[in-house]
């Protein structure tokens, strides 16, 4: 697949977060997001997620045919949309069987991630490192062609951030997109870098505006 | 579709199960509303009897509302909820996934204790069979209705009150037709059936419009 952003403005609150950003990703092509804490680099992820409506500007797939964008994508953030009360294989089953095209069971990906003794432990009782990594496995129960990741080395120790350089090495090698915010080097090789600016001060906005 | 639906049913209820929350909170307030109005009436076993059902149906409307305000938050505040819109299904059938979840674990379990909790106001067993009937009709209902206050609160943090007063008023109806469908069962110039299939159809048009009212609040949520 083939993802285009024209022209993107983002706005929450009123606040303008960043404006006119235009790129394009094809097939095995990654891309980092980086900024200063609060450029925006989250929410350029929502936006391409269709978790936010952007304020002006496009985002389109090719390639994917009648499925829409969020679903052919997989997003692996702060929150890492695990239940504490389930077990990691059963978390990783449930995702699987809501997100479609299953590809590398539970057990499987939880072995490539280093976690195979965790699979029937409550995810509630793992500490912050071993939870982004049943996040991250995720991306290997379901084949979806764009990864959206925020910070994905987050609370990762050197062992797991090379593990994910591998997966992301291979996910390219098979044709996939990644897009990654971050402030560390991801060992991406040949990743473009999009550095989000702070947006030109905003002209006052003044009361009729408002209304 | 269908994969994703059980797969969706089966994680809440068995979430349910395992965290405990919310479906036995609410058959214990259900309970103690119950048992609290004798002590407040007084033992005077005609007048229990003749009120038992709305006592019962107050009761369960009022239950209902416990927890309801989890039902889409605690998948907001993990991100589980991101993961759904991502799905390969559209939102609603995630919603109706949940809300089904939701009844089978509160206003299921309240339509089958209401008999014993019948035997607390002095109900007859044909009161008692009659008002679990109505309950196991109507409760779908106001599941549904609270489905369009919970996702419209799921990203408030302290959602309860204001969900509250946004459903309360949306499930009088459900309760007055509840109610009278109970005691008609009784006696009474109006047929047992007429009240009923008027429950029926509420239950059946809250949960189309619950269903899809849901989903727009929660893609509108941003």
């Amino acid at each position: 697949m083939r993802l285009i952003v024209e022209n993107l403005a983002c706005r929450r609150s009123g606040r303008r977060i960043f404006s006119r950003l235009s790129f394009s990703l094809g097939p095995g092509e990654a891309m980092m997001i980086t900024g200063r804490n609060g450029a925006g680099k989250s929410s350029l992820l929502t936006l391409l997620s269709g978790r936010l409506k952007p304020d002006a500007g496009t985002i389109r797939a090719e390639g994917i045919g009648e499925a829409t964008l969020p679903e052919r994508l997989h997003v692996v953030g702060h929150r890492d949309g695990l239940k504490s009360a389930l077990t990691a294989s059963e978390n990783l089953e449930f995702a699987r069987d809501l997100l479609g095209h299953p590809a590398a069971s539970p057990k499987a990906a939880l072995e490539a991630l280093g976690l195979p003794h965790v699979a029937r432990l409550p995810v509630g009782y793992l500490s912050a490192g071993q939870r982004r990594r049943v996040a991250l496995a995720r991306l290997l129960v379901c084949r979806r062609p764009l990864w959206l990741l925020d910070e994905p080395t987050a609370a990762l120790d050197l062992a797991s951030q090379g593990v994910l350089a591998a997966m992301m090495g291979r996910h390219r090698a098979e044709g996939g997109l990644v897009v990654a915010a971050t402030h560390q080097a991801l060992g991406l090789e040949d990743a473009s870098e999009l550095r989000i600016e702070p947006p030109p001060p905003e002209e006052a906005v003044t009361a009729e505006e408002w209304a | 579709m269908m994969r994703a639906f059980s797969a969706l049913l089966a994680r809440d209820l068995k979430l349910a199960a395992r965290v405990g929350g919310s479906g036995a909170l609410s058959l214990v307030f259900f309970l103690m509303i119950v048992v609290l109005v004798p002590f407040a009436l007084g033992p005077d076993l005609n007048l229990l009897s003749r009120i038992g059902p709305a006592i019962l149906w107050l009761s369960a409307v009022l239950a209902t509302l416990i927890g309801l305000d989890r039902l889409f938050q605690s998948d907001e505040e993990d991100g589980s909820l991101d993961l759904m819109t991502g799905a390969a299904v559209p939102l609603e059938v995630v919603v109706l996934a949940k809300v089904l979840a939701s009844w089978l674990t509160t206003g299921l379990p309240l339509a089958l204790a209401s008999p014993l909790f019948g035997l607390l106001v002095a109900l007859s067993p044909k009161a008692m069979a009659a008002t679990a009937l109505t309950l196991a009709l109507g409760t779908p209902a106001l599941s549904f209705i609270g489905a369009v206050g919970a996702a419209l609160t799921a990203t408030i943090r302290r959602g309860g009150l204001i969900l509250a007063i946004i459903v309360l008023p949306l499930m009088i109806p459900t309760l007055i037709f509840g109610v009278s469908a109970a005691e008609a069962a009784l006696g009474g110039t109006v047929p047992f059936t007429t009240p009923l299939t008027v429950l029926a159809a509420l239950s059946l048009i809250a949960a189309v419009v619950g269903t899809l009212a849901a989903a727009a609040a929660l893609r509108w949520s941003e």
